[in-house]
């Protein structure tokens, strides 16, 4: 039962996408491209944050880190 | 909790008005959805145009190629790319009388909607709520029958003339006098279509060297008269007071563009219940404004007549107004009273008038006798003048399935447009896809709407539009109700933040109805 609800809620997640984008009106093969391209350009979207953004906030943190508590460490 | 009495105490009731504005998100998703759709029209132009697939719609002959494009403006790229898509909600084609249940020949399409075929399936008994069937009279039982049955056997159904010449029966005759009685005005003309009636005796009232001042949201017919009489029209901003006050100050001030001199005739269109939004107008204070200016009134009561007031003669009456107050009261037969047809009501130097110089007179073809008797008998029957209660019990049935289903629908959290007492509901969709998915999902359920798009609406403020009738039980609207909840659970279509509390009894502020708690 459970995991009918589950794939219930998913389908209905997934015609939610389908009313929002407008690919409800669209023609199959219309579809498959257009979910193609968003698929696509979701992953390439996840993969540049994976690889920044971890990066990009030690160095920013290092940076801020370095205004605020680095003088006391200098003169040391 | 005090209740301010706004401008100068002109109403004797409280005026309950709202548009609630557009969500930010939901405004954001509606572009980037029409964008969407936008880009695949484009590659599906493209496509028709280097012969990849086959075009199915209009195109120039190959020898107009290279003419004048005709096919390339906005409004057809709309109509190839995105009204195709969704078709299958609109013309459907019903096959009995449009009363409060209606039946529908069922019909698929195997290319998208360019072609249609029946599957000779007839769907039975869906609810429906797109008619403008105000008081029930659309019946195929019942006095008003019977009494058409008996005109078309003694008169026939053609007229073959216009009232000018052999057409004018002494049934229009009766029928004039009897409006003009209902109205309460010295005297009535009545002409065979709604739409004619507006675009044909405004051209006759006004010319050049008037002034037409104009609704932003009047009915295509009223804006076709205007034009074709060769007046200046000049828009103000829907039931806005201040802005009509600002142009008839304007106009009286500096007068003709040019040379100066003073308008010959300022005129104000206005209409009684303005279709799309479900809004009335605010008519003591057009009248006060025109007493002060002293201009002209044209009021369409086209879906007012018979719809509001305690027995049924229209937004003058709802307001406790004199009728004398508008110049000219015009209104059509289709909507409350079940047949077809427009009058102009007034005083009778201008009906007289009308008789000779309007050209729907002396052109168009006048009623036809069954429709005449229709009218008759559901128009005494609204007065009470057949001997029974039945007009009254009507009125105030729709009145009660107005204000139930309005709350209702409120309560639900869905964003109504329009006046607590106008019984045309639009309920805001927003979104394109939506609209086909709600037209859809309601006739799975058989319950019949009607939903609006662009160019009827904004592009952004696409809607279905309810229609009530005296003639849905408590039990239809019930039903309506709950699948019209399922529906908007299923598209999330409750994007009212103002959550109603309900069975509230505090008095309102006069104009705006905000609901702040929740």
């Amino acid at each position: 039962m459970d995991i009918k609800h589950v794939k219930d809620y998913i389908y209905w997640l997934y015609y939610q996408y389908l009313l929002i984008t407008c690919s409800y009106v669209l023609e199959p093969w219309e579809q498959s491209m257009f979910h193609t391209i968003t698929v696509t350009v979701f992953a390439m979207v996840v993969y540049t944050a994976y690889v920044f953004i971890p990066i990009h906030v030690r160095l920013a943190f290092e940076f801020f880190s370095q205004i605020f508590g680095g003088q006391p460490e200098s003169t040391v | 909790i005090n209740h301010i009495v706004h401008n100068g105490g002109l109403y004797k009731r409280p005026f309950n008005e709202a548009f609630e504005e557009t969500p930010m998100l939901v405004a954001v998703l509606t572009y980037v959805g029409y964008g969407v759709l936008t880009l695949f029209g484009y590659l599906r132009d493209f496509m028709r145009q280097w012969k990849i697939e086959k075009c199915q719609n209009a195109t120039e002959r190959e020898e107009q190629k290279d003419f004048v494009p005709l096919y390339q403006d906005f409004e057809n790229f709309y109509n190839r790319n995105l009204y195709m898509r969704i078709r299958d909600s609109w013309n459907r084609p019903i096959c009995s009388v449009p009363g409060a249940k209606v039946d529908m020949m069922e019909r698929v399409s195997h290319d998208y909607n360019w072609t249609f075929t029946y599957t000779g399936r007839v769907i039975k008994d869906i609810i429906n709520m797109g008619s403008y069937n105000y008081l029930g009279f659309a019946q195929k039982a019942g006095t008003c029958q019977e009494a058409a049955a008996k005109v078309l056997s003694q008169y026939g159904a053609g007229v073959c003339s216009t009232r000018q010449e052999m057409g004018n029966l002494d049934k229009h005759e009766e029928l004039e006098k009897l409006v003009a009685r209902f109205l309460g005005v010295e005297s009535a003309m009545a002409y065979g279509m709604g739409f004619a009636t507006n675009s044909m005796n405004i051209p006759a009232l006004v010319g050049k060297g008037c002034l037409i001042l104009s609704d932003e949201l009047n009915h295509a017919s009223l804006v076709l008269g205007a034009r074709l009489s060769g007046a200046t029209i000049r828009i103000f901003k829907h039931n806005n007071m201040q802005s009509l006050e600002k142009l008839l100050k304007d106009a009286i001030v500096h007068g003709q563009p040019r040379t100066r001199r003073p308008w010959k005739k300022i005129l104000i269109l206005v209409e009684g219940i303005y279709s799309m939004e479900g809004s009335i107008v605010r008519l003591p204070e057009v009248i006060a404004l025109k007493k002060k200016y002293k201009s002209y009134l044209y009021l369409d009561e086209a879906h007012s007549i018979g719809a509001l007031g305690p027995s049924g003669r229209g937004v003058v009456e709802y307001f406790g107004l004199n009728p004398e107050d508008v110049d000219v009261m015009m209104g059509t037969f289709t909507k409350s009273f079940g047949a077809a047809g427009g009058y102009i009501g007034g005083k009778k130097e201008l009906i007289d008038y009308l008789r000779t110089y309007s050209h729907s007179a002396v052109y168009a073809t006048s009623l036809s006798p069954p429709v005449v008797e229709q009218i008759i008998t559901s128009m005494k029957c609204i007065m009470g003048e057949d001997g029974t209660t039945v007009g009254k019990a009507r009125v105030q049935q729709l009145a009660e399935n107005t204000r139930y289903f309005r709350r209702r629908l409120k309560e639900m959290g869905f964003i109504i447009y329009g006046n607590e007492d106008s019984p045309v509901v639009p309920l805001m969709l927003y979104m394109p896809a939506k609209i086909g998915a709600f037209g859809r999902e309601m006739l799975k359920r058989n319950i019949g709407v009607v939903v609006v798009g662009f160019p009827a609406t904004p592009i952004i403020e696409s809607r279905a539009r309810f229609c009530l009738s005296a003639a849905h039980t408590k039990e239809m609207l019930d039903t309506a109700l709950k699948e019209i909840s399922e529906v908007g659970d299923l598209l999330q279509l409750k994007y009212s933040r103002h959550r109603l509390v309900p069975l509230l009894d505090r008095p309102f502020d006069e104009t705006t109805y905000e609901e702040t708690e929740d």
